[in-house]
């Protein structure tokens, strides 16, 4: 573990992140820019975050706290926390590469071997293999454990047949952690599951656009037939599958981190929300004097304050003894439900403009309050739906007999 | 939002902690609870006595008082252990009347009753008046000056265990303005404190009739602070109701969460149907809300603007998750929910009760608003 800085030195390696950042953030680059990595629609769109999320990383600001010997910077965690805040103080595009950077290369680097190790993480951080991720499938929503995708060893291949749903960047990426079938008989669905680290650029392999309720592209349907990969793509050993996925989903949804730096969601601003209320007019006067708005307006600052506290009290245990597993836990939740009903929320400022939609001139801030409550459902869906959530908070942190 | 405050802990909130969840569960088994709300004094003298001597109610008074000299945020797990575990005692209107005292008391004041109170003594705040507002500048009992001194009149209601408090801290309007006078309870008269049916059976309140009664000049607190004085008192009353609702969340959650492990219906635990389930765990979210913005509060007790903003945060959100977490305890407990038996009510009775000596959520979010949106 790297050495913990001390004030000095940490001083002045913010000082120096917020000044790079200030001089190369772009924050318009003359075309919508995402607000998560589950949209990236177009070629200009992903080449930009690619060339983003590159030249982040050669500034030393991405991975910063990763080991040195696989590419990262080798520093103390508090640094890449500084430089991540700096991303958030000017308001810097969104990390590309979420499913390598924040799920992939944890696994990796918690569990994988040394070659391993040596071949995947620097071409993540740098954004030159992009990753995705095949655990949903289109009968098998959130019941993970019944993933029917099928892995048959085959010599020193596996052999790959069925299909993958909800492929963030599937079409664009070179890897995926592939969630996959190998044993039909075991002794139960969870036990014959294993993990892979699946190319993508391979025969047998394609892949179909979704079209999402925004109207933007960003995930696929993946398709196997016949797919070939080598033997040395298990990961975990056969059987550990599902073992495999949960750890993975540890990081997806917060319970553990490894600080890669970045964010892949962006953030509400929640001031972005008071300025939209103050602009708003409602019976004449400013909305933020009508009372009923005020209350409500209130209590979401109340929670938003909590939900970022949360994130610091999780770093001080003698806050958490009793529920240890509950702020981990309830992370995805709170934030994802809470985001979605403060877009919502905010469509009611926009008065008769809440008609309109990204595209039309006359929409409030180019439709972003629109795009952004109809693209909150990704993160209320998507990595275990909230109701999934509220069964693993009840089930893991308070200790409620599973829903069968 | 650059007024919201961060979270942190002391290493005195961790020990204290430590020793008030072993102290307020052992001293307050439900049963003790249970009895006690037949009582007439409310609670164990012998507790209270204990908690004289563990140097409790010294905690936030400076050391040249012979207090402690630590502060409110070293106070809070004290209350919020006492909340878990509905002990009641005149802790909180003790603490709070000393920091009445702080705010506005002259020099001599503090001295002739701080060290008393550190060692134990307890002492009350009478505020609360028939029109029922919570704002604390609005007061309608009054002063008048006399050859004797400052001649009283009005009633003060919610007056929290004032049989048992030598000292009692009064709000008047004197000459136009707002002021606060200290007064021993044995200048009362007989009759004086009527004994008021509350809703918290936990705790006991009296009506205050001020009539008759006169107080001498150098009784009243320093004019020039009765701002600082009133700001202080609710800040204070916040944090520590803050406290004591986000323990009783606490305790409620796991009351119900005990009865959805245990209780079958049509074959099944009922703790595995979502339809309770999910719920369940939305009021367990809202409390470690709760509990984030108290810790959060107390951390920023003392800091300028962003103080107020924490306590007021923390003392909304306690409100509302104690609140919603009871009553759906209640509802969740079936037929026997509806059982004066059942602990749920006493939880939800005290959360009512707080709400109205504090202000309720609602309350509080519309003194936020001021805060962070004008």
């Amino acid at each position: 573990m790297a050495q913990k800085p001390d004030a000095a030195e940490l001083k002045e390696y913010t000082e120096a992140a917020d000044a790079w950042f200030k001089e190369n953030t772009v924050r318009d680059p003359g075309f919508m820019l995402p607000l998560t990595f589950m949209e990236v629609s177009t070629d200009e769109q992903f080449d930009f975050l690619r060339e983003w999320q590159r030249k982040v990383y050669e500034a030393g600001y991405l991975g910063a706290s990763w080991p040195k010997e696989y590419g990262g910077g080798g520093l103390h965690t508090d640094f890449q926390r500084a430089a991540t805040r700096a991303m958030k103080k000017y308001d810097a595009p969104i990390m590309l590469n979420a499913i390598g950077n924040g799920w992939a290369g944890p696994l990796i680097l918690d569990l994988g071997s040394e070659e391993q190790k040596q071949k995947y993480i620097k071409g993540m951080l740098n954004a030159e293999d992009i990753w995705c991720q095949g655990f949903s499938e289109p009968e098998h929503g959130s019941d993970l454990g019944n993933a029917q995708l099928k892995a048959v060893k085959d010599g020193d291949e596996y052999v790959l047949n069925g299909s993958k749903i909800w492929t963030s960047l599937g079409d664009r990426a070179k890897y995926m952690i592939l969630l996959a079938r190998t044993d039909f008989e075991a002794e139960n669905k969870y036990k014959g599951l294993s993990f892979f680290l699946n190319p993508m650029k391979i025969d047998g392999i394609s892949t179909s656009r979704i079209k999402k309720l925004t109207g933007e592209y960003g995930f696929v349907q993946t398709f196997f037939t016949d797919a070939r990969i080598s033997a040395d793509c298990l990961f975990g050993g056969e059987g550990n599958g599902w073992s495999m996925a949960m750890k993975t989903l540890e990081y997806e949804r917060g319970a553990k981190v490894k600080p890669v730096g970045g964010y892949f969601v962006k953030e509400l601003d929640v001031m972005q929300i008071v300025e939209l209320a103050k602009n708003s007019m409602r019976n004449g006067k400013p909305l933020l004097d009508d009372p009923v708005m005020r209350d409500k307006m209130t209590q979401y600052m109340i929670d938003i304050q909590a939900l970022n506290l949360n994130n610091t009290r999780r770093r001080m245990p003698q806050l958490m003894q009793d529920k240890p597993m509950g702020l981990p836990l309830m992370n995805k939740l709170a934030r994802t439900e809470l985001i979605r009903e403060l877009t919502e929320f905010s469509l009611g400022f926009q008065g008769t403009k809440a008609g309109y939609y990204v595209g039309d001139e006359n929409a409030v801030d180019d439709g972003y309050w629109h795009r952004s409550y109809l693209n909150s459902f990704s993160a209320t869906i998507g990595g275990g739906t909230s109701e999934i959530q509220r069964n693993i908070v009840a089930e893991h942190a308070l200790g409620l007999p599973k829903t069968r | 939002m650059n007024n919201l405050g961060d979270i942190g802990t002391t290493e005195e909130q961790i020990e204290l902690m430590d020793v008030a969840t072993n102290f307020c569960r052992d001293k307050s088994p439900i049963e003790k609870v249970r009895a006690l709300m037949e009582d007439d004094l409310g609670y164990d003298p012998d507790v209270w006595r204990e908690i004289g001597e563990l140097g409790w109610l010294a905690i936030a008074i400076p050391e040249a008082h012979d207090g402690v000299g630590l502060s409110m945020a070293e106070v809070v797990p004290i209350a919020e252990q006492m909340g878990r575990n509905l002990l009641s005692t005149p802790f909180g209107s003790t603490t709070m009347a000393a920091q009445a005292l702080l705010a506005g008391g002259s020099e001599a004041q503090q001295a002739a009753w701080l060290p008393k109170i550190a060692a134990g003594t307890a002492a009350t705040l009478a505020l609360r008046e028939d029109h029922g507002d919570w704002d604390l500048g609005h007061v309608a009992s009054s002063g008048k000056e006399t050859a004797d001194g400052i001649a009283l009149s009005g009633k003060k209601q919610l007056v929290r265990w004032a049989d048992s408090a030598e000292l009692i801290i009064v709000s008047i309007e004197l000459d136009g303005n707002v002021r606060f006078a200290m007064i021993e309870r044995s200048a009362f008269p007989d009759g004086a404190l009527r004994r008021e049916a509350i809703i918290d059976e936990t705790a006991r309140s009296f009506e205050l009739t001020l009539d008759g009664v006169t107080v001498a000049a150098d009784a009243l607190f320093d004019g020039n602070r009765t701002r600082e004085t009133i700001e202080k008192i609710e800040l204070a009353a916040g944090l520590i109701h803050a406290a004591e609702m986000t323990g009783g969340s606490q305790a409620v959650i796991d009351y119900t969460l005990e009865y959805l492990k245990t209780r079958k219906q049509f074959d099944k635990i009922i703790g595995s149907y979502q339809a309770l389930k999910h719920p369940t765990v939305d009021n367990y979210v809202e409390y470690e809300k709760a509990r984030t913005h108290l810790y959060s509060a107390a951390h920023s007790w003392g800091e300028q603007g962003r103080g107020e903003v924490a306590v007021r945060m923390a003392a909304a959100q306690a409100h509302s998750s104690y609140s919603r977490a009871a009553d759906r305890s209640i509802q969740f407990h079936g037929g026997f929910g509806f059982t004066h038996d059942c602990d749920a009510q006493l939880h939800r009775r005290k959360a009512i009760f707080d709400g109205a000596l504090i202000g309720d959520a609602a309350y509080q979010r519309s003194k936020l608003a001021g805060l962070l949106f004008d």
